[in-house]
Formats: C-alpha cells, sequence, structure tokens
C-alpha cells in the first residue's frame, strides 16, 4: 500500500503517549461507538506508485486520442504554446491556496492582478474578477448579477451553446426566477421577437453569445439597444480567442463580457478544469462575484496586492454575499495569462484569423461536395453549420477509422446537419485530406 | 516586482504559430475590432523569468509547514501530477462519442463507487467544481425532492453557527431561507434550540462535521433523527471528511447528501484558490434529481445517460474538473483500503499531538479530544498585551510558516485554526511549536514588537482599507 505519511511507527506511538493516548483507537473514543466502521473499507487494498502508474495508463490507453480534431461546440483545440505548461507547473503555483496571507503571496497575487488586467484588455470591459469555474457558470452568474426584486426575467437566446442554458436554467430554478428564450432565426437571434416586448419593470438581462453555438455573429449592438430600453443589462458570451478581432462586448454596450476560457492554453481534457472568465462596467464591480485582486501599498509605501472588496463576499456576508464561491480556477487563471502573454497582441490575431481561414476554406471545400451546404448565409467565426446528405453518424465512424474526430452532428431542429469547426491546428493537408475522404463516402 | 506589463517592449515577442497556409478571411469591416488591445510583448526568456520571480514570491506546502484550517493543504503526490498530464486524459474532446472515451468515462466511474463506499452514499456526480458549487448542488437535489413531492412548504435550511460562511451563502442561493442555531458551550450543536426551529417548514439542515471548531458532534445521531422525524433531509458538508475517512461513514449516520473536497482530503492540489472539484454524493432517493448527464456502465462499457426526467439539469458545462478527479483516484487507489484510514488516524493524531504541545501557553477554544484540527483563542494576550490574532499569524511568517486560518470560525474570539494535516512529520510539528512558544514569549516581553511584523517578507503588512475604498483592479497603460 503507498503512503505519504512520514512519521515511523515508533514515532506514531511516541506521539500517540505525548498527546495522552495509548493507542490510536483512542483517538476515536468520543464518536458515538455504533456508527464505527467495523470490517473497513469495501475497496481495493493500497498500491505502490509504480502499480498505480501502470493502471491509470491503462485506463488512459482505453481513450482514443485523435489525431486531428474538427469538433468545437464548447471545447476547442488550440495550440498550447510550451512556456504555458512548464509555468502553470511550478510547484510554489501548484500547492498554494487562495492567498489570504498577501504579504507571502505576492506572486500569485500580482499573477491574478495581471490576470484581471488582461480580461480587461480582451473584453474592454473596466473590471474582472479572478475567475469563476467555466463559461457556463459565469453566464449564469452574471444574470444573477443583474436580477434585483421585481426585475428578475432573464432572456436567452435560443442560438446560445445549449448546455450553457441548461445550467443558467438550473440556477434559475434555484432562485425561482423566470427564463425566457428568446427564438432562433436563420442561425441568430430572432431579435424582432422581442423588440419594444420587453417589459421595463420586470427585465433583468438578456444573455447573447458572439459568435453563437453555429459560430455566426450576432448583432449585438442591437441587442444592446433592445435591452436597455427595457432598462435591462446586457450579457456577452464570447470567444476569448475571437477578441483577437472581433468587436468587443464593451464596443457592442455590453454590461457584462463572460466567456469560456478554455482556449486560451488549456487542453480539452474531457471538459475540465476549464476557466469562466467575467468583466463588468465599473458600475457593476461591487456586483461581481468571487475573488477580486487591487493595488495597494504595505505599511513601507511600497506597491503590493491584496484580495478586496471582501464585502461582497461569503466569508464576511454569508447569506447576502454576492455569490457562494470560494475556490475558483486560479491556476487556469494563470494559464490564460501566459497564453496571452506568449501569444501577445499579433499571436491572437494570428490565432484569431488563422482559426476563422481555416474553417472557411473547410467550408468552401466541403461545399464542392453535393449535398454539403451551408445551413445559413450569415457571417461567421471558425465554426459552421453544415448539412449531410448521408448519416452524419456513418459518416463520423468513417472519420473516426482515418483518426479523425469530425464536426458534432447535431440533435436539435438542425438534425441531420453538422457542427464544424477549425482552429489553427487544422493544416490544409489535414483539411484536404479530410474532405477527401468525405468525398469517397458521400459517393458510395 | 516589475509587472508583465512594465517588462513589455514594442516588437518583441514568441514566435508561436506558422503562417496560414489557406487564403486568409478575416471579420467584416462591421464586425472588427478597433479598440486597442494591450497585451504584453516579451521574449520567451523573459516571460520565463518573470513567471520564475513570481513563484519566488509564493509560498506552497513544498516551501513549509502550511496549517490553514478547514483547508487540508496536505502533500500533493507527484504520480498523481503525471498520470493526470497523459495523453490519453488530456486530449480528449468532451464530446468525443463514448465509445472512444471508455477510458474517462471509466475514470469516473471508478471514482463514483469508491468515494460512495467510503462516504456511504448511493451515488454521486463529479460536476460541481468546487466546494460552494457542491453545497449547492447538492441543496438543489434537496429543493428539488420536496418539490417533487409536491411538499412546498419547506423553504428553510437550518445553519448552525460554527458553519464555513458558504453554507448559508448557497442556501440562500438555492432559493432558501436560513435558519441560524448556535451551538451550545460544548462546541456542538445546541439539540434543545435544533428541536425549536425544526417543522414543516424545514427543507433540510447543513452540517459540517467535524465542526469547524475541530469536533466531532456526540450529538449526530440525534441531530440527523430530529430533521428526519421534521421531514426534512440532512447534508454532510465533507470539508473535513479528513479526520473521519475509513473510520466513519456519512451515510451511515443519518445523511442523505454530501459534498467532498477532492482538493483537501483527496489530495489534488489547491493551484492558488483552484481548480477543485466538489463531488456531490446521495442516497437513492435523491439520486433521480442528479446533475445529468449521468455515468451508466452496461455490459463493461460507458456510457453518459441524458435521459433523466427528474434532473435538476445541469451546474457547470460537462463533467466537472475531470483531470482533478484522475488526481484524486490515483490517490484513492494508492491508499487503498488500509491507507484511507491511516491517513485520518494520522491527521489526528498530528493535531492532537500539537495541540498538547501548544496548550502551555495557547488557550484552546475547546480543550478535549480534537479532530483533525484545533481552534485556539489569542483573546487573553490580546487583552493583556493587545497582541493579536493577526500579529501571531503575521509573526509566523517570519518563521517560513503558513498561519493558520484567522478570525475563523466567528464563535471563537481572536480564532487561530490550525489544520497540521496528516503529512507532516514529528520534526515539523516539534520546529512550528518551537516558533510558536518563541512567539509567546516575544509577546510577553515585547508586544510592541509583533505588531511590526512580519519584517523578513518582500512586502510587510499592507493598507486593506484603501484597497476597498478606492479600489485599483487594473493595469492602466
Amino acid at each position: 500500500m503507498g503512503s505519504y505519511i512520514p512519521s515511523a511507527k515508533s514515532e506514531r506511538q511516541e506521539m500517540l503517549k505525548t498527546a495522552g493516548f495509548s493507542k490510536m483507537e483512542d483517538l476515536f473514543s468520543h464518536i458515538p461507538q455504533e456508527v464505527l466502521l467495523k470490517n473497513g473499507l469495501n475497496i481495493p487494498e493500497g498500491m505502490s506508485e509504480m502499480e498505480v502508474n501502470r493502471t491509470m495508463s491503462e485506463i488512459a490507453g482505453k481513450n482514443k486520442i485523435f489525431s486531428s480534431i474538427f469538433r468545437g461546440a464548447g471545447a476547442y483545440d488550440h495550440y498550447i504554446p510550451s512556456i504555458v505548461k512548464s509555468v502553470t507547473s511550478k510547484e510554489e503555483f501548484l500547492t498554494s491556496y487562495t492567498p489570504y496571507q498577501a504579504e507571502i503571496s505576492q506572486g500569485v497575487l500580482q499573477s491574478i492582478f495581471e490576470y484581471q488586467t488582461m480580461i480587461c484588455e480582451l473584453t474592454g470591459m473596466d473590471v474582472s474578477n479572478a475567475s469563476v469555474y467555466d463559461g457556463a457558470t459565469a453566464a449564469a452568474e452574471a444574470a444573477a448579477m443583474c436580477r434585483e426584486r421585481s426585475r428578475n426575467i432573464t432572456y436567452v437566446s435560443a442560438a446560445c451553446n445549449p448546455e450553457v442554458i441548461r445550467t443558467m436554467k438550473t440556477y434559475c430554478f434555484a432562485s425561482d426566477t423566470e427564463l425566457v428564450i428568446v427564438p432562433v432565426k436563420d442561425g441568430v437571434t430572432d431579435l424582432s421577437s422581442i423588440e419594444g416586448n420587453l417589459d421595463a419593470k420586470t427585465t433583468a438581462c438578456l444573455y447573447i453569445e458572439q459568435p453563437n453555438y453555429y459560430g455566426q455573429m450576432e448583432n449585438i449592438e442591437k441587442a444592446a439597444e433592445i435591452i436597455h430600453a427595457a432598462k435591462g443589462k446586457l450579457i456577452v458570451g464570447c470567444n476569448p480567442i475571437s477578441l483577437g478581432i472581433v468587436k468587443t462586448p464593451a464596443e457592442c454596450g455590453a454590461d457584462i463580457a463572460v466567456g469560456e476560457g478554455q482556449p486560451l492554453g488549456m487542453p480539452l481534457a474531457f471538459g475540465g478544469p476549464y476557466l469562466g472568465f467575467m468583466a463588468a462596467k465599473s458600475a457593476m464591480t461591487r456586483k461581481l462575484p468571487g475573488r477580486i485582486v487591487g493595488e495597494t501599498v504595505d505599511i513601507d509605501g511600497k506597491r503590493a496586492f491584496v484580495l478586496t472588496l471582501q464585502a461582497r463576499e461569503q466569508h464576511i456576508r454569508r447569506e447576502k454575499a454576492s455569490s457562494n464561491i470560494c475556490s475558483n480556477q486560479a491556476l487556469c487563471a494563470m494559464t490564460a495569462a501566459v497564453y496571452l502573454s506568449a501569444m501577445g497582441k499579433e499571436g491572437l490575431e494570428k490565432a484569431a484569423v488563422l482559426s476563422m481561414s481555416k474553417a472557411h476554406y473547410l467550408a468552401e471545400k466541403l461545399s464542392e461536395i453535393k449535398g454539403f451546404e451551408l445551413k445559413y448565409k450569415g457571417e461567421f467565426f471558425h465554426e459552421f453549420v453544415m448539412t449531410c446528405p448521408i448519416c452524419p453518424c456513418t459518416l463520423m465512424a468513417e472519420l473516426e477509422k482515418h483518426g479523425i474526430l469530425g464536426g458534432l452532428p447535431l440533435d436539435d431542429e438542425n438534425k441531420g446537419s453538422i457542427l464544424w469547426c477549425c482552429t489553427e491546428k487544422n493544416t490544409k493537408a489535414d483539411i484536404d485530406n479530410m474532405v477527401e475522404i468525405i468525398k469517397e463516402v458521400a459517393a458510395r | 516586482m516589475k509587472l508583465i506589463f512594465e517588462r513589455s517592449h514594442e516588437g518583441r515577442g514568441c514566435s508561436i504559430l506558422p503562417e496560414c497556409d489557406v487564403p486568409v478571411v478575416s471579420v467584416s469591416s462591421a464586425n472588427k475590432r478597433e479598440q486597442p488591445l494591450h497585451l504584453p510583448q516579451l521574449s520567451e526568456n523573459d516571460l520565463s523569468r518573470h513567471y520564475t520571480e513570481l513563484m519566488k514570491h509564493t509560498h506552497g506546502v513544498n516551501d513549509g509547514f502550511y496549517p490553514l484550517g478547514s483547508c487540508t493543504m496536505k502533500y500533493n503526490p507527484k504520480v498523481n501530477e503525471e498520470i493526470a498530464a497523459l495523453p490519453g486524459f488530456t486530449k480528449i474532446h468532451p464530446l468525443q462519442p463514448s465509445e472512444t472515451a471508455q477510458g474517462s468515462l471509466e475514470v469516473l466511474h471508478k471514482a463514483e463507487e469508491f468515494l460512495c463506499e467510503i462516504t456511504g452514499m448511493d451515488n454521486m456526480t463529479f460536476q460541481p467544481a468546487a466546494g460552494a458549487h457542491g453545497e449547492y448542488t447538492g441543496l438543489l437535489l434537496i429543493k428539488a425532492y420536496h418539490e417533487a413531492r409536491n411538499d412546498k412548504k419547506r423553504n428553510k435550511i437550518i445553519v448552525p453557527d460554527s458553519a464555513h460562511g458558504t453554507n448559508p451563502a448557497s442556501a440562500a442561493m438555492a432559493g432558501f431561507e436560513i435558519v441560524n442555531v448556535t451551538s451550545s458551550p460544548d462546541g456542538c450543536v445546541d439539540v434543545e434550540k435544533l428541536k425549536e426551529v425544526v417543522g414543516d417548514d424545514t427543507a433540510g439542515l447543513m452540517l459540517t462535521n467535524p465542526n469547524t471548531v475541530g469536533l466531532f458532534d456526540k450529538n449526530i445521531l440525534e441531530i440527523t433523527k430530529i430533521i428526519h422525524e421534521a421531514g426534512g433531509l440532512c447534508y454532510y458538508d465533507g470539508a473535513n471528511l479528513n479526520a473521519v475517512m475509513g473510520i466513519v461513514r456519512p451515510g451511515d449516520m443519518g445523511f442523505d447528501v454530501i459534498h467532498l473536497n477532492l482538493h483537501k482530503t483527496f489530495s489534488t492540489p489547491h493551484g492558488g484558490g483552484g481548480p477543485g472539484s466538489g463531488p456531490v454524493g446521495c442516497k437513492k432517493i435523491l439520486t433521480p434529481f442528479l446533475p445529468t448527464p449521468v455515468v451508466v456502465k452496461e455490459n463493461d462499457k460507458y456510457r453518459l445517460d441524458y435521459d433523466r426526467p427528474q434532473t435538476i439539469g445541469t451546474v457547470k458545462h460537462f463533467y466537472g474538473n475531470f483531470l482533478v478527479v484522475v488526481k484524486a483516484l490515483s490517490y484513492i487507489l494508492t491508499l487503498g483500503k488500509e491507507g484511507i484510514p491511516e491517513a485520518a488516524q494520522n491527521a489526528v493524531l498530528n493535531c492532537n499531538y500539537l495541540m498538547n504541545k501548544l496548550k502551555d501557553v495557547y488557550n484552546m477554544a475547546f480543550d478535549e479530544g480534537c479532530m483533525h484540527e484545533f481552534v485556539m483563542t489569542i483573546s487573553n494576550l490580546k487583552k493583556d498585551k493587545d497582541v493579536s490574532a493577526m500579529d501571531i499569524a503575521k509573526a509566523l511568517l517570519d518563521n517560513g510558516i503558513h498561519p493558520p486560518t484567522m478570525y475563523f470560525p466567528l464563535i471563537v474570539e481572536e480564532a487561530l485554526m490550525v489544520e497540521p494535516t496528516e503529512t507532516e512529520s514529528k520534526e515539523t510539528l516539534d520546529e512550528a511549536s518551537d516558533v510558536f512558544h518563541k512567539i509567546y514569549e516575544e509577546a510577553i516581553a515585547n508586544p510592541s514588537a509583533l505588531h511590526e511584523a512580519p519584517v523578513s517578507t518582500s512586502v510587510r503588512r499592507l493598507d486593506e482599507v484603501n484597497a476597498a475604498r478606492n479600489p485599483h483592479l487594473r493595469y492602466e497603460f
């Protein structure tokens, strides 16, 4: 059996004696004896490190690693610079906790301050928190920031990622508030359906994604105009890579910008850990959930950083806190900051342009095959929906044989169509190769 | 230390991506970003050195003793990191077909099986990303349970005053009213007061056990009975499970739902504040309400089941902080059936040992057998010498020890909450004891010196008031 306990058996006896006990069992003598486990746990015996390594590697081996990925839908296969992994695996960053003791945590605190600055820059907003769990919970927490008393209806575009919508629904079930879905038309939010129809007394906010689930670009400025006319807030869920080239939420009039930060240097990792980023206009600063780091000075006047505005938080406000969040995704936030620093403005722009260009190239090549047509005619970023003349499952199975993870077969009103995605990792050769395979399958 | 933006120079950078090998397409002018974008421009060497400098100004478990109460800062085994970095785990798309992700599903299924056995629960979800997120999820299960029975009056959650701040905050987010119950002088829940507050509006009770003063509630069986007889459900805050794993099981003590903190009890690192993992286990009566998808095993194959009509929905995208679960599973496999209770025993032993070494000069809030943590009160020193819990904590910084949790629990004045964990050696505890004694002597002889502490850290005490009053939350270009 493996163990990480340093003290030898003889030392334990000595320590027991010092502490006033004669045997280990005595340490638990004040527990109701009838609930003590009599026969131990029914789990396997412990293993040596070598055996654990082997066992877990065998389990990992049961997963299939695709050499080429054309699937996104909320998790994106971008290139991760080597420096990112090198920095974030440093033991100090890995093994510290929330920097409550600022004097010995300046490294972590400063890294969060830098992260907050980068998220503000990326989104164009005034203030960012230190992270939340992921893009879906960021959207749900942002909606909670906008509710006050009777102003409690959350509008959500049906063109958003369905799992984000489901998460927001669960959070609304919790807070006993209403969530209203705004319909889709031609692959984008049908804003005309709510224009002029929103009640200025009960409307809290509208959540919309840019680009949306189908990869389409939305008219965010129009959405801002409509929701602001009803005195509600606009929350924009954005793809952080796209912000290298796409108009920022701030430019479009958003009050809160949120998003899934996974594309910023985090591996696919079967869905997590990822990163929820969240930034807002300064008027909403004190409604933000979670940790926030601020700059201050120490008693010698030296610049220093500290967790601040804690009067919003659960350990001070208990049931009146702006959120219950305590642990967040700090190391993922650092990952994003290192990624953005390694890429720089030009690198991020390049990742965006490459992803968008390759998606357009793939769309064009696929369109040459009979029965493959773009479902929507609007502008798209790095994802697009395309019809498929054959059963999507058959096609995916064929691609799988070649080590290719094809697009995501859709299951909503687009059943039979596929949501494709490209990133800078998809080379022209890979795309051409896949298109050839699809041509063959389609010709059968 | 310079900020990364202060190290940036126009024209510098790293070379990461290749040139475009297909016709270039970019956004239309209507959607084009006009706002300037300031990101650091650094060579890879400068970038690497920047973070190395930040690293040197960060105290991790690897740097020294870290007895931060209620946070279980135990050693984080390296093999777990290596396993979680295997391409067979990191390169798996969450939406790839289940047949191609059998390894990932096996991880979730095995972790569920083992942790259900350890907690005495029937099923578990790994979707919650942290302890507080788990609390919220567990409370939603309770909410959905009562609603499904059309029992609509039950809108109150009972929370003892010794609870973590996240308990009442989570209950409020889940739409409940909070009823506080006070503790008895012995540090346990006041059973008579509990009987007074329960009723047909009781949805449930949240209990942290061992509680935040490090005591196992001796009335635990009576407490869960009172709640059940009133028609409520019992929630076990498993943040402190390290004290009891393999010794007792919450499911055997009348609890219906529990959350765990894999980043505390099951050794996954805390990452400077996250990512953690807050799985929620429950009894069969709550299983239908678990978030979806649920991992199901059929004929030796795993699949994701979304078809759960009574589910509360989804609390997070995909299946939780998966790689954290991988690390926790590796840890459980390492310790196994003997190692799990042994870790708990030694966590309790280390705690009692250190408490006994300190109680000649420090006052213990509750001077009896503690579990994994104990709480000292500095109120006498405060009264006699004007030396506060904060002063003691800051003096520890000068001695290379991360301070205990300060001013918590709220029911103890000038509290310092100490959790040594089982992965500290006798020497470390002896040295810590010497440091605590040295600081105590200084507090008596020269109290003003402690007000000055720390003196050896890269910055000294901070102006926190000004930080909150005039928030400066980003670098201005």
